[in-house]
């Protein structure tokens, strides 16, 4: 095994001058966690305020910018980052590469990240506000209407651009370059088929967006009209250049969590994963099919009869491959062995309420009907279905899985599994009545609303306090294992587990193969 | 052997991720404006004087054409159609007019956006003469009447029967200013 | 607290008062009926047949999503439930079956399919331009919705609708009414069975025309006009909202259309003429200092409160009580409430309001707040400003 002579050095200059894909896994996870918490307290805030009719915290400047950096931060912050960290973690572990690719890249387009966000959180401080405009920022309200706070998040997003650019050109040169003999691409672990082909969409979709970002800063201080009809430009060619960037980007920030998934539920049912290749061919399909369906975000906007139903073929298209996954995932379960442990259960849940967040999705793909569902709360249940239920679950799922290979250590069954049933049932009591309300008329953004929608919304927020503060636990647990977790050492850590990461000594020593392993 | 496959990966994808940049605004921009001028989206077409080439009457066909104006955020002055609806033939050369008075106490420049309702008619719709294709200048106080001249194709699809343009009118003042600044530095 | 419990206990109540309705058929009715009202939870049917053919597709694609989930769902459970280790399953170790890929690639394609066709339909429906009976241009702007009716004669009537609700219930100082939040000063009429086109434009950001139940929901974009079509086939009341994240009170500029027999609909037609009118004669008139004062008082708390506060106090606007403005030269403040103020969210309301409400809502400001000026602005006064005169 890949033992070697020297371990980390010591101190903070670890972590800063770090080239390890381990340290820098680590990194990106506890960065991520901590973007998930801010990002999670300007939920708080908006769920507070939404607890009852009328204004009670906060005023609706201030609430916009909530919804705006709750958006930006758990996209950009939250969950890009963490699915980055876990790459870095286990790729190289799951291919049999000593690290990777582009070491001192690696470093780098971490340490830029911490900037971009401080950058982007000191908006709120400064005169006018951050940003308010919502995630999707739509001219003109992003450019001749924005706060001047617009400019540092211009620049913040180019930072994280920047910064998921270079992890992704070196997960991908890693792939390509660093496989262990006889790591043929069709033997490669789904997590890393998954991750190969979102650094694909990262880096062609990427910059597009800070294309559109550098548009907006050229309308805004350079006196350029793209997105101005005053100076012969046009406010929906941003909406189209957004949406060509942003439809990848939500399949960006899904397909690791597939693969995460593909992962989990075959060691807890101790079956094999069924359909390894129509999976792989799955996920392809889905990126194709991304660049092709990105005008579904924008059907009440005005597009021409002919493009609203090249659009909506498109989109409904994508449930073809989508459920190909998840008939999978049942199927490998079946005729298994299962237990149920805290990632299995995770799993689980992500692959009942990404299916429920799915089939909302084909409703919405619908064109006629979206012109009802289009902006409301419907939309918001929706993406939280699979951004939640989806992204989310898959993360901590991987956490719990890989947490005893990471540290050595075990956690907490117990609390694990009161972790996940707390989640689980405050996940579907935030979201589940949103539903409802986005049907009987409530719009999204809004940060008062009628009589009608007063119930539903108590519930809701009832629900995302609870969500909230589950998570607390979940950091508990994380810690209390690193700190005084039950020390364990079988290098499988699982019954069922399967591939080269488990192959290692645990803890995983600080470098793994040095030597590339022959993979039969 | 490694590194340097390593680095044609990267050299690849830097090639890649640099290309789509590019792509955004050498591809994407151009397209969606030809796009916009093909399928007379957004009111972005005829934004060019048309060329009349030989025009045949068609005077069997009867076409109401509907003038709508609208005054963008903080732009003051008055301005409407002096006609709300003429029918016209296709092929025919007609010529309408709006009005627009600078109420304000400063000179202003103005620009007019067009719209079409229902959008596939712009395509149809050629302007020989028109008031927006460039900007419009109005002193404190004045006013003016706006030509629009324009043949509407006989090749209109024979269910459009009613064809709505509206003119958006910005200020641009401020953006005339500094442009005029540049070239005369 | 005791509201929130009693709303807690409502929510268990409602359905079992839906419940009893249902059986008992009399006395439970009334109140159940406004519990519908509270429980609305799917989409409204409508006033149109586009709103009901889009309820129906609703209805088609919501019920298969749940058969779809039967059927997933179930096998999931079942394999969850059925092979456990606990309950001694061993795992089989097959991977594979191309007769099963396959078959579950070509179902969800064919019930897909299925879709398609009756949402094509449903689609080209609501893409029909053909001839409308009425054109109604909306303007959305920050945060209000401008309606102006489209006269062939060119006598086109048009005004602004912006939200009633008092900012005393936004801040729940008093009781919130029925229709808080969906609540307009000047609703849209339309007339019933007449098919309607709505230019649908910007002002300033993007905004979206949505009322639920005529079916429509429309971006209005600033430089591009938009078309969309209803054609309500019952009368009524029916409420929305801007749909499109427009800034500040985004949350706070509803959409009221009353829906009116053409005899109805023609009488305000004519009234809202003769309201131009009247204005015309308003504004060769002389007013004195309390009609103007009173008159004021009314425009300034539905337009400028907001921002300036009851008391002239300021907030998101600068204090009017003993500025500089309101105390020194009147032509200046007119001028300020005319044209607004660049660079800042005073806006220009001399497109917004008629010459006699600004006239008014000037005098109001250098009348109250302390500021006693004692001195007016007159309609004309007005006219000759905005004329630049």
């Amino acid at each position: 095994m890949g033992e070697h002579h020297h371990g980390p050095a010591k101190g903070l200059t670890r972590w800063l001058y770090t080239t390890n894909h381990k340290d820098i896994g680590t990194l990106y996870l506890w960065f991520s966690f901590a973007m998930f918490i801010l990002g999670g307290s300007f939920a708080m805030i908006i769920r507070a305020e939404l607890f009852q009719p009328g204004l009670q915290l906060v005023h609706p400047e201030f609430f916009n910018q909530m919804t705006t950096m709750h958006g930006l931060v758990m996209v950009f912050g939250a969950i890009m980052p963490a699915f980055v960290g876990l790459a870095n973690w286990m790729i190289p572990m799951m291919i049999g590469a000593p690290d990777m690719a582009l070491p001192r890249m690696n470093n780098l387009s971490f340490w830029i990240l911490p900037f971009a966000f401080a950058m982007l959180a000191s908006t709120l401080f400064m005169q006018g506000g951050a940003p308010n405009f919502g995630w999707t920022f739509y001219a003109p309200l992003s450019t001749t209407y924005a706060p001047p706070s617009v400019t540092f998040f211009i620049f913040a997003i180019h930072i994280m651009g920047a910064s998921s650019i270079m992890g992704s050109i070196n997960i991908i040169a890693t792939v390509v370059n660093l496989r262990a003999p006889g790591m043929t691409y069709m033997k490669m672990p789904l997590f890393v088929w998954t991750w190969f082909i979102t650094a694909f969409l990262l880096v062609a979709v990427m910059p597009v967006l800070a294309g559109a970002v550098t548009m907006m800063l050229m309308d805004i201080h350079f006196g350029t009209s793209f997105f101005s009809a005053a100076g012969g430009g046009d406010p929906v060619l941003f909406q189209h250049v957004f949406w060509f960037f942003g439809h990848p980007e939500v399949y960006i920030l899904i397909l690791p969590g597939f693969g995460v998934v593909s992962q989990i539920i075959p060691t807890f049912a101790r079956k094999p994963l069924f359909g390894y290749a129509s999976m792989v061919y799955a996920t392809a399909s889905i990126a194709f099919l991304s660049f092709i369906v990105w005008a579904h975000h924008m059907y009440t906007v005005g597009l021409p009869v002919a493009g609203e139903l090249f659009f909506m073929y498109a989109t409904l298209l994508i449930a073809v491959p989508t459920g190909v996954k998840v008939f999978n995932w049942i199927t490998t379960m079946f005729k298994g062995s299962m237990t149920f442990e805290t990632p299995m259960l995770f799993s689980i849940a992500f692959v009942f309420l990404f299916t429920v967040g799915g089939l909302s999705g084909v409703m919405l793909a619908m064109a006629p009907v979206d012109f009802q569902y289009q902006d409301t709360y419907f939309v918001v249940a929706h993406f939280h279905y699979t951004m939640v239920a989806g992204a989310i679950f898959s993360l901590t799922a991987a956490t719990y899985y890989w947490l005893p290979k990471w540290t050595g250590r075990m956690y907490s069954e117990t609390m694990g599994k009161t972790h996940f049933w707390l989640s689980f049932f405050a996940f579907n009591l935030t979201f589940f009545p949103q539903h409802f309300v986005g049907l009987a008329g409530m719009p999204r953004r809004i940060p008062d609303y009628a009589l009608q929608f007063a119930d539903f919304n108590m519930v809701s927020s009832i629900g995302a306090f609870f969500y909230g503060s589950s998570q607390i636990l979940f950091l508990f647990n994380v810690i209390r294992t690193i700190r005084s977790g039950r020390p364990i050492t079988d290098p499988k850590v699982w019954e069922g587990a399967q591939g080269l990461e488990w192959t290692v000594a645990t803890p995983a020593p600080y470098h793994t193969f040095t030597t590339p392993p022959e993979v039969k | 052997m490694a590194a340097n496959n390593i680095a044609k990966t990267v050299g690849k994808l830097a090639i890649v991720a640099v290309g789509m940049f590019a792509f955004v605004f050498v591809v994407m921009v151009p397209l969606y404006n030809t796009l916009c001028d093909v399928l007379g989206l957004n009111g972005k077409y005829s934004g060019k004087q048309y060329e009349v080439v030989q025009a045949n009457v068609d005077k069997g066909r009867s076409v109401t054409v509907q003038f709508v104006a609208a005054n963008a955020e903080g732009m003051p002055w008055q301005f409407r159609p002096v006609e709300a609806s003429i029918v016209i033939h296709p092929g025919a050369v007609n010529t309408i007019e709006f009005y627009a008075k600078n109420i304000t106490g400063s000179d202003m420049v103005a620009q007019a956006v067009p719209s079409f309702v229902p959008s596939r008619s712009a395509q149809y719709f050629h302007k020989t003469e028109c008031f927006c294709f460039r900007r419009q200048p109005l002193k404190a106080g004045e006013e003016a009447t706006l030509p629009v001249q324009f043949i509407v194709d006989q090749d209109l699809p024979a269910e459009v029967t009613n064809i709505t343009l509206s003119y958006t009118l910005f200020d641009v003042t401020a953006m005339d200013k500094a442009s005029k600044g540049v070239a005369n530095r | 607290m005791f509201l929130k419990a009693k709303r807690l206990s409502k929510l268990t109540l409602g359905p079992v008062l839906l419940f009893l309705s249902l059986i008992s058929n009399g006395a439970w009715a009334a109140e159940a009926e406004s519990w519908r009202h509270r429980f609305q939870f799917n989409l409204p049917i409508g006033a149109t047949d586009v709103g009901a053919q889009i309820y129906g597709l609703h209805m088609l694609v919501f019920w298969i999503c749940v058969g779809v989930s039967v059927v997933v769902f179930g096998a999931m459970f079942y394999t969850v439930f059925a092979f456990r280790k606990s309950r001694g399953a061993v795992a089989s170790q097959f991977h594979e079956s191309t007769t099963l890929e396959i078959a579950w690639t070509i179902v969800p394609f064919v019930i897909l399919i299925g879709l398609a066709f009756p949402a094509t339909k449903t689609l080209l429906e609501i893409y029909d331009n053909k001839s409308a009976d009425l054109d109604v241009m909306i303007t959305g702007y920050q945060w209000k919705w401008k309606y102006e009716y489209i006269d062939p004669q060119g006598n086109n009537v048009s005004f602004f609708s912006s939200l009633r609700t008092p900012q005393s219930e936004i801040y729940n100082e008093e009781a919130k009414g029925q229709d808080y939040l969906l609540e307009v000063d000047e609703p849209l009429y339309l007339p019933v069975n007449k098919k309607v086109r709505f230019l649908v434009t910007g002002n300033d950001v993007i905004h979206s025309w949505w009322v639920p139940e005529l079916a429509v929901k429309r971006d209005a974009i600033p430089g591009f006009v938009n078309e969309a079509h209803t054609k309500a086939i019952k009368t009524g009341i029916f409420r929305g909202q801007c749909a499109e994240l427009c800034g500040r009170d985004h949350g706070f500029m509803p959409i009221v259309v009353n829906v009116v027999s053409q005899d109805e609909y023609d009488a305000w037609l004519g009234k809202k003429k003769a309201e131009a009118t009247e204005l015309k004669a308003l504004m060769e008139k002389e007013f004195t200092l309390p009609e103007l004062v009173e008159r004021g008082k009314g425009v300034y708390e539905r337009t400028c409160v907001a921002c300036h506060g009851v008391n002239g106090e300021g907030g998101i606007g600068k204090p009017l009580a003993k500025s500089a403005i309101a105390t020194g030269d009147i032509k200046t403040h007119l001028g300020i409430v005319i044209h607004g103020k660049a660079g800042t969210a005073m806006q220009a309301f001399g497109g917004q309001l008629n010459e006699v409400d600004l006239a008014a809502v000037v005098t109001y400001e250098r009348n109250a707040f302390g500021n006693n000026m004692g001195d007016s602005a007159q309609p004309v006064d007005v006219y000759k400003l905005k004329k630049g005169q």
